[in-house]
């Protein structure tokens, strides 16, 4: 690093953000001061890397699957590529907004404490373009990120420290402060100006045909349990392919950077309470239709498994995602002027971990305190 | 055999550099430096001046709260300079040896029939108390304490760490003395633990008067902390005393000839030591004795008294510790390496996750260096990423963070008197946000010894 980068120099001021360049090109060549004289190759750069690379199957499923659904909103032919491109397009503009109002917040706040920059937003800025409907505006997005970082993250103490997941911060703030633009039947597809629909159209998404019975309903694309399961719906960028998804959370388990223990109790949750409705006669859907539609399995997979704002205990996380899975249908089943639950299930989730985790612990260390006791 | 304790956490790290199973050379150093800073939880003072001469057995410093407690010269010779550094601490007394050793003569003629009193009082006078750890907190351990046991790791797991078998295997009366004498100082018995693998393959299961317990598993099975959490875990109040296998042979040699010998076969390991094997030495050793093991450059060059995990590093100016019964040189890891986390292939890179490939490569040792690989962070992986190197009932994670918030309360639920730095070494090792876990948890440790003493 050049000197006048360093402490004292006249331009010390960027001293975080030169650094976080640095290190982003090269591994420095920090040595182990104190303590394991050597360390594991692994560091939070890699780990958010392979989080990155696990959404991306998600990430371009979903650009395609924009250009798809605006191809049968107005009744084009498009091949894959310029279905893809149209996606693309819409897009890129979520991303670069997102990553440059997230990181130059990140950026700020890193050189205020004296700290080097912190991967954390990397993830965070991959997964906020995914759970958003694809034509938000721009400066709502803006508006939403910052409030979520700043709010979500850095008054906590940034990285590693926040309560809930920042991702998930930016889509409830956006939900609640601008819901017009954030549910109902005309957020989901995108058109260019001055385009019309075709007739026999709908905008709505799986999740709010269900309520009035999914097999009655006429849409313009499928909406058969094979149909949600490959994503060929409207919905947020990201959520509708439970193949992609998939996909990521093979990464993710298999490089042990996310608890398949969230994955598989939220899972178990979801199938739980969407029994439970079905043979109370709350809903006539089958309950795995539940795993398929919406945000869930974008949210078990990728949100709920953030380390940070996950519960810490392997007894808590059981409990933790069994808990957003219950939560998530529940509300889907008993809530019809919100179709989706996913998002305040996660958030939920979030809010209480510590709880959990503080009543794990408890029991653990008295039950602990028990047996040394009688040894 | 008692019944085997299989630990599932831990892990082995592949490093290359080890040792070969023989004695490449017998070094008496030009000098031999007694170092305080190898003694946990002891204030110096002083007991010689720079001319004075001294046996082995000699009395060098003893301890201010307790001057019963005394470190004795592992040579004779001649005092020839005491090292201070800041504020005049005391940082080493270098003693240059005679050409003949002479060692001082303890009367240990009936040691069989030695009470607990006048046996305390022998290891006091002799120097060898220090040999004896106490647990809570890792100190020397105090005189007037009745241990609830004494607890010996009779194998070791740390990386490249020397062979018991080899090094002490012919001691064997010396090591079954010891257990005996040191059975005196306890009602619990000297529990010794065996690796499972090499039950038959080691001398030591033919101890007599000692409990043995057998334990098969990685790094950190063969740490005596691991092994009390599983035997008898340590809870508030109690005390238990450790001792290492050398420690044991020491006091052993004292009983059977009454001299002090603290002389050993020390480890010369790592991937940077030419021609890896043993060295026969005494402790205090100068590190520039081994320059032959590493070329006489020291340049980009780390050299540890002790494992790569939780060794101090003591320089080329330094001294060998104490307790150490093994040297790593490992390079300094000063390169930068251009987008090294992006990559996806790193093969010379070791990972103990699936997030490089090294999981294809079981075999390869490797050429590891000190290198971060990595920025300090916040913590951001949960308690599990912790707790799968570390086969103890407690939460690491939570332990750590209670020791960096200084919060006495919550550091004893989560288990502060079972644990010593050297045991979350691993934690340390995997942790994605290189925090210095050691530091931290003797940090923690300090604190409890301050509150509660």
């Amino acid at each position: 690093m050049l000197k006048i980068f360093e402490k004292g120099g006249k331009l010390a001021f960027l001293h975080s953000t030169v650094d976080a360049f640095e290190t982003f090109l090269r591994v420095p060549g920090t040595v182990a001061r104190k303590g394991a004289h050597v360390r594991d190759s692994i560091d939070l750069k890699r780990i958010m890397i392979i989080a990155v690379l696990a959404v991306a199957p998600a990430a371009l499923f979903g650009m395609w699957n924009v250009g798809y659904q605006h191809s049968l909103a107005v009744g084009e032919h498009c091949n894959l590529f310029q279905n893809f491109w149209f996606g693309f397009l819409k897009v890129l503009p979520l991303y670069i907004v997102s990553y440059v109002v997230g990181l130059a917040i990140e950026f700020a706040s890193a050189q205020i404490r004296g700290e080097e920059v912190n991967e954390g937003y990397l993830m965070s800025g991959m997964l906020i373009p995914m759970i958003v409907p694809v034509d938000i505006p721009l400066w709502m997005l803006a508006i939403a990120v910052a409030f979520a970082v700043l709010i979500g993250k850095e008054v906590f103490g940034g990285t590693g420290m926040n309560i809930v997941n920042p991702a998930l911060l930016t889509r409830a703030f956006l939900f609640f402060s601008y819901p017009n633009e954030m549910s109902g039947s005309n957020c989901w597809i995108a058109f260019r100006k001055g385009e019309a629909a075709v007739d026999g159209f709908t905008g709505a998404t799986p999740l709010a045909l269900a309520q009035d019975g999914l097999q009655n309903a006429s849409a313009q694309y499928g909406t058969s349990f094979w149909d949600l399961f490959l994503g060929t719906v409207p919905g947020s960028v990201g959520e509708t392919s439970v193949i992609a998804i998939l996909l990521g959370a093979f990464i993710l388990l298999w490089t042990g950077i996310a608890s398949w223990k969230i994955m598989v109790s939220s899972v178990a949750g979801a199938l739980l309470v969407g029994w439970l409705g079905q043979i109370a006669g709350v809903t006539d859907l089958p309950c795995y239709y539940h795993l398929v539609m919406g945000g869930f399995a974008f949210g078990a997979v990728f949100m709920a498994t953030d380390p940070v704002t996950a519960a810490q205990t392997e007894t808590g996380k059981w409990i933790y995602g069994f808990l957003i899975g219950a939560l998530c249908v529940t509300v889907r089943l008993f809530n019809p002027g919100y179709a989706e639950g996913m998002m305040l299930a996660i958030l939920m989730g979030n809010i209480t971990a510590p709880l959990i985790d503080h009543c794990v612990v408890s029991v653990k260390i008295s039950r602990r305190a028990k047996r040394i006791n009688i040894a | 055999m008692s019944k085997t304790i299989v630990l599932k956490k831990g892990l082995n790290i592949p490093v290359k550099g080890e040792a070969d199973l023989y004695v490449s050379k017998t070094i008496l150093p030009e000098v031999v430096a007694v170092q305080p800073c190898d003694f946990n939880g002891l204030i110096p003072r002083l007991l010689v001046k720079e001319g004075d001469s001294v046996l082995a057995g000699s009395p060098v410093i003893s301890d201010k709260k307790d001057p019963r407690i005394i470190v004795t010269s592992p040579v004779s010779g001649t005092v020839s300079g005491i090292l201070r550094g800041e504020k005049r601490k005391l940082l080493a007394v270098l003693i240059k040896p005679d050409e003949e050793q002479n060692a001082l003569s303890f009367p240990v003629k009936g040691s069989d029939s030695l009470s607990a009193e006048a046996l305390k009082e022998l290891l006091l006078n002799a120097g060898l108390w220090p040999l004896i750890t106490q647990r809570p907190y890792g100190t020397v351990a105090s005189p007037d304490a009745t241990p609830k046991a004494i607890f010996v790791s009779a194998f070791n797991t740390a990386p490249l760490a020397p062979s018991p078998e080899f090094t002490l295997g012919n001691e064997f009366n010396e090591i079954q003395a010891a257990v005996n004498a040191l059975g005196k100082l306890t009602d619990g018995g000297v529990h010794v633990s065996l690796n499972a693998d090499n039950y038959a393959g080691t001398p030591f299961h033919k101890l007599e008067n000692a409990v043995l317990h057998c334990f098969k598993g990685k790094h950190p099975a063969g740490n005596v902390g691991v092994q009390i959490s599983h035997i008898c875990p340590i809870r508030k109040g109690d005390i238990v005393w450790t001792v290492s296998l050398l420690g044991l042979a020491v006091i052993g040699r004292l009983l059977l000839r009454g001299e002090v010998d603290l002389s050993r076969k020390v480890a010369v390991t790592g991937p940077m030591a030419i021609q890896p094997s043993y060295i026969s030495t005494v402790p205090g050793m100068p590190m520039k004795a081994v320059a032959p093991y590493y070329g006489g450059n020291a340049e980009g060059l780390r050299i540890i008294s002790g494992d790569i995990l939780s060794g101090r590093n003591a320089g080329e100016d330094g001294y060998l510790g104490f307790y150490s019964e093994q040297i790593t040189l490992v390079a300094e890891g000063t390169e930068t390496e251009l987008l090294g986390w992006a990559r996806p292939f790193r093969f010379n890179q070791f990972s103990s996750t699936m997030s490089y490939f090294s999981w294809m490569l079981p075999g390869k040792k490797y050429d590891m260096d000190t290198n971060l690989h990595g920025g300090p962070r916040a913590f951001v992986m949960s308690d599990e990423w912790y707790a799968k190197v570390l086969p103890m009932d407690i939460f690491p994670l939570y332990l750590i963070k209670a020791c960096l918030a200084g919060d006495i309360d919550k550091m004893e639920k989560f288990g502060i008197y079972e644990v010593l730095p050297e045991d979350l070494a691993l934690c340390e090792f995997v942790d994605p946000s290189k925090n210095s876990i050691q530091e931290i948890i003797a940090s923690g440790i300090q604190l409890m010894l301050k509150e509660m003493a």
